[in-house]
């Protein structure tokens, strides 16, 4: 094998003294040959990023390298000033981030600041680095070049946005390219694409590739070799087929055994004669704006959704961003309302009532929201949290207090933890602290939107798993709303697939995942990462 | 629906799951709380200087009276500008005379300057915190309204852009030549102008709370919208209004002094710094004394009230640290 590109070696980075652990990466060695793409996997917290921005030189003040070598084609970059690397940057190594949108300057054109690259960094005249500019738009495939040249970055999409920052990486050809959760913001089919590209450019430049992602289905499309981290720590390093398949590290273990299995299970049957608890009839949800000199403005956010929920089944809403998912859950929920159709909940039609008679049904659906940090107040304890909505509905204190107890306890967490602050838990406790408010409200009908999105993946695996319990148990109507096809595939008894604010494919889970019949269900399964992977499964 | 919930709920989790909660809940006791605020707040130099300066100043208005023996409205011919150190001589009731120093002179009708800067500190404070309190009292409760009601937000804000062109001094000759120069014409004249930034202030910090999922998770559980304004989105406001606060406080002891000066603000028999300047400007390039020394405490109180506000903002203002 030829000399590595990058080679890490026994890195240790010092976290601050007041933080949780001592290290945020502890003791790391490893390599990444030319044309190789290497990927640190880990969990939130496990170092991975840091380790790229130490290679790039852009570690926070706050963290230090205490130990170690990390060495750019035999360059020791631990050592190199301020002004090497910035030579090197873009040079030698260049690096995408996950948000392209914050990632490219709002006010300056697309091609301007990858031209900025080659003004900083070569003496071309300013035709010829025009010229090298378009040529690098026209090879990350985006249409009318010129076009793109000229555009600022919020009149392209997400994907579009990406590609820009790839070109602007891959402009100078540098050895290395540090991907940073590159696709972690973008649609599953955007995905998909993003990483055929990155894998294309790779291979045609023989560029080495250190990844970073939390996505195993992400790896086992993209990766040769698999670096996993578990609090900063380098657990198993590996061939992918070998990590993935084969893992020897108990943690590894339970990560793979984690990523939920796109394949559905087999759900036991719901009773035909199961009561239906929401029922929506050709449901509209329309946005309107006016502007000056542009006029009113119409965007459908959902058109003519018809759905139905039975009692102990959970019916899955799947779509990209914008599909109109969410709309859906909110119209529902009633957090706005619906333009046009029916909603019946539990034999009411909610779409039309009048506000005060729907307060007394607010009590039958109840929501769990994407963002676990956010969703629960930081001001106040968990406890009074859990009890606004029983106090609200004339539930008296002592009786709110000793529901939401047991309701601690059926989420799995210790009822003493009513007396904290959000802020003491962490994000999987918190969500499960958002299931229990919602719960204390006796629903018939929980709503999910995105529920276990923001989780990592071992925590994800838990809450879907308490999700299921709950449901079963209290007999619960689900409304689980997901992005995520191996989720849904896990959970949902039925699904609906949404695009452009239209359900296109509805149906039992099995059915819909075996034999999609529209295109677009198509083109989902077949973007979904790491679909047709035999990953490792412990316990099947 | 309660016995939906058997108590063996925890006694039905797997080893494995128990083992992870048990980690799980380790994690959350090993937060490290941070430092409260208050400790953060003596830990600030401009907070502690300020603030020491600040209970200086307004330690003289109860102390005045145990710190000169003069009245400050007190008109004496004989003592007319005399410079500060000057031996001045009073009458007592009875008619016996006796020496006073005058600290920092006399003014032109022979008042001491000190006695009058000592009582002008009175009004001068109780003009800065009453519009300050007013102010943001009000604001506080336009802005929450106008920032979570959408409909009421675009009447509201624009009336506010109204008041907000109105110039405070050319208010406060309109309120004077209305209703004669008194204490309440002033804070209301320096108080109306200020409304709006306080409003534009709290609206922003609603929209952007009342986005929140918390907020939202709210309206779910069928909190009426009053409580759902003071429990979820009043709190977010009050440590950016407590900064805001101390700027108005700083800035309306200033207008104040400026409206005396130009004489449209306090009568002229009511001692403030403001109304002390006015009357030495005649004389000021022969005596200085009578505008230098209000001057002085004024400029230490505004920078006093400024600093702690500057200190109170990087502390406890929510956009400078994360708390939570």
């Amino acid at each position: 094998m030829s000399a590595p590109v990058l080679s890490v070696s026994n890195l240790t980075i010092d976290l601050p003294r007041n933080a949780d652990r001592q290290h945020a990466v502890h003791d790391v060695s490893f390599d990444v040959a030319p044309g190789e793409v290497v990927c640190l996997v880990g969990e939130s917290g496990s170092g991975k990023s840091v380790i790229a921005f130490s290679v790039m030189g852009l570690l926070a003040k706050a963290l230090t390298i205490a130990n170690g070598t990390i060495q750019l084609e035999n360059e020791d970059l631990t050592r190199a000033d301020e002004t090497r690397l910035r030579e090197l940057r873009c040079t030698r190594m260049g690096m995408i981030f996950q948000e392209p949108m914050t990632a490219l300057n709002p006010v300056m054109r697309c091609g301007d600041q990858i031209d900025e690259v080659l003004q900083e960094h070569t003496d071309l005249g300013a035709g010829e680095r025009r010229q090298r500019v378009i040529d690098m738009i026209e090879q990350v495939h985006l249409p009318d070049p010129e076009r793109m040249y000229n555009s600022y970055p919020h009149q392209l999409s997400g994907g579009q946005r990406q590609r820009i920052m790839i070109a602007m990486a891959l402009i100078l050809e540098p050895v290395l390219l540090i991907a940073d959760e590159p696709t972690t913001a973008l649609d599953v089919t955007t995905q998909a694409q993003i990483l055929h590209l990155i894998r294309e450019l790779q291979s045609e430049r023989n560029t080495g590739v250190l990844f970073i992602t939390h996505d195993f289905g992400v790896v086992a499309e993209l990766a040769d070799r698999v670096a996993v981290l578990k609090q900063g720590e380098l657990v198993e390093l590996g061939t992918t087929q070998q990590v993935l398949s084969a893992p020897t590290h108990p943690y590894t273990k339970m990560l793979i055994a984690s990523v939920p299995v796109h394949e559905p299970p087999v759900r036991a049957a719901i009773p035909e004669d199961a009561p239906v608890v929401l029922k929506t009839e050709a449901l509209d949800k329309q946005y309107k704006s006016f502007s000056f000199g542009g006029g009113k403005q119409v965007v459908d956010a959902a058109r003519d959704v018809s759905i139905e929920v039975r009692k102990g089944e959970t019916l899955g809403i799947v779509g990209e961003s914008g599909s109109g998912k969410s709309t859906v859950a909110r119209c529902i929920t009633w957090l706005i309302q619906s333009s046009d159709g029916r909603i019946w909940l539990a034999g009411d039609d909610i779409a039309k009532m009048p506000k005060r008679d729907l307060h007394a049904l607010r009590q039958k659906v109840q929501i769990v929201f994407q963002d676990p940090y956010r969703s629960l107040n930081p001001r106040r304890t968990v406890g009074q949290s859990i009890i606004e909505g029983p106090l609200n509905y004339g539930e008296s204190k002592a009786d709110a207090w000793a529901h939401a107890q047991e309701l601690m306890q059926l989420v799995q967490l210790d009822p003493e933890g009513l007396d904290r602050y959000p802020h003491q838990f962490s994000g999987g406790q918190r969500q499960r602290i958002c299931i229990a408010r919602a719960l204390a409200m006796r629903p018939e009908l929980l709503v999910a939107d995105e529920a276990v999105s923001a989780l990592d993946v071992s925590v994800q695996a838990q809450v879907l798993q308490l999700l299921e319990q709950i449901r079963d148990r209290m007999q619960l109507a689900m409304l689980f709303i997901t992005h995520d096809l191996r989720v849904a595939a896990q959970i949902c008894d039925v699904v609906a697939v949404m695009s452009k604010g239209q359900v296109v494919e509805y149906g039992p889970t099995r059915d819909v995942f075996n034999n999609p019949q529209h295109e677009y269900t198509r083109a989902l399964f077949d973007a979904a990462p790491g679909r047709d992977f035999a990953f490792a499964r412990s316990d099947s | 629906m309660t016995d939906q919930f058997p108590d063996e709920s925890s006694q039905q989790q797997t080893a494995a799951d128990t083992a992870v909660i048990s980690a799980e809940s380790a994690e959350a006791i090993e937060v490290r709380e941070q430092p409260s605020v208050w400790s953060r707040l003596l830990r600030h130099p401009s907070v502690i200087i300020g603030g020491l300066l600040l209970t200086l100043i307004v330690g003289l208005v109860p102390a005045a009276p145990f710190l000169t023996s003069l009245d400050p409205t007190d008109i004496s011919p004989r003592n007319r500008n005399k410079p500060p150190g000057f031996m001045t001589v009073h009458k007592d009731e009875e008619g016996s005379k006796y020496e006073v120093k005058a600290v920092m002179g006399t003014d032109k009708l022979g008042r001491d300057v000190f006695a009058r800067v000592i009582y002008g500190a009175r009004v001068s404070l109780m003009v800065g915190l009453c519009v300050a309190f007013i102010a943001v009292s009000i604001g506080l409760l336009i802005g929450l309204l106008a920032g979570y009601f959408r409909l009421l937000d675009a009447i509201v804000m624009r009336f506010m852009d109204g008041l907000m062109a109105i110039p405070a001094i050319l208010l406060a000759i309109a309120l004077v030549s209305l209703s004669g120069a008194s204490l309440f014409t002033v804070i209301m004249a320096i108080v109306i102008p200020e409304i709006p930034r306080v409003v534009r202030l709290v609206r922003s910090i609603v929209l952007s709370i009342r986005e929140e999922p918390y907020v939202e998770a709210a309206i779910s559980v069928g909190t009426p919208t009053p409580k759902i304004l003071y429990r979820h989105v009043l709190p977010n406001t009050i440590a950016p209004l407590i900064v805001q606060g101390t700027f108005i406080c700083g800035s309306a002891i200033l207008l104040e002094a400026i409206l005396s000066f130009l004489g449209v603000g306090v009568p002229p028999e009511i001692p403030t710094w403001g109304n002390i300047m006015a009357q030495g400007r005649d004389l000021f390039q022969i005596y200085p004394h009578s505008i230098f020394y209000p001057g002085i405490f004024l400029t230490l109180t505004v920078l006093a009230i400024n600093m702690l506000g500057d200190g109170l903002r990087d502390t406890i203002d929510p956009r400078m640290s994360r708390e939570f």
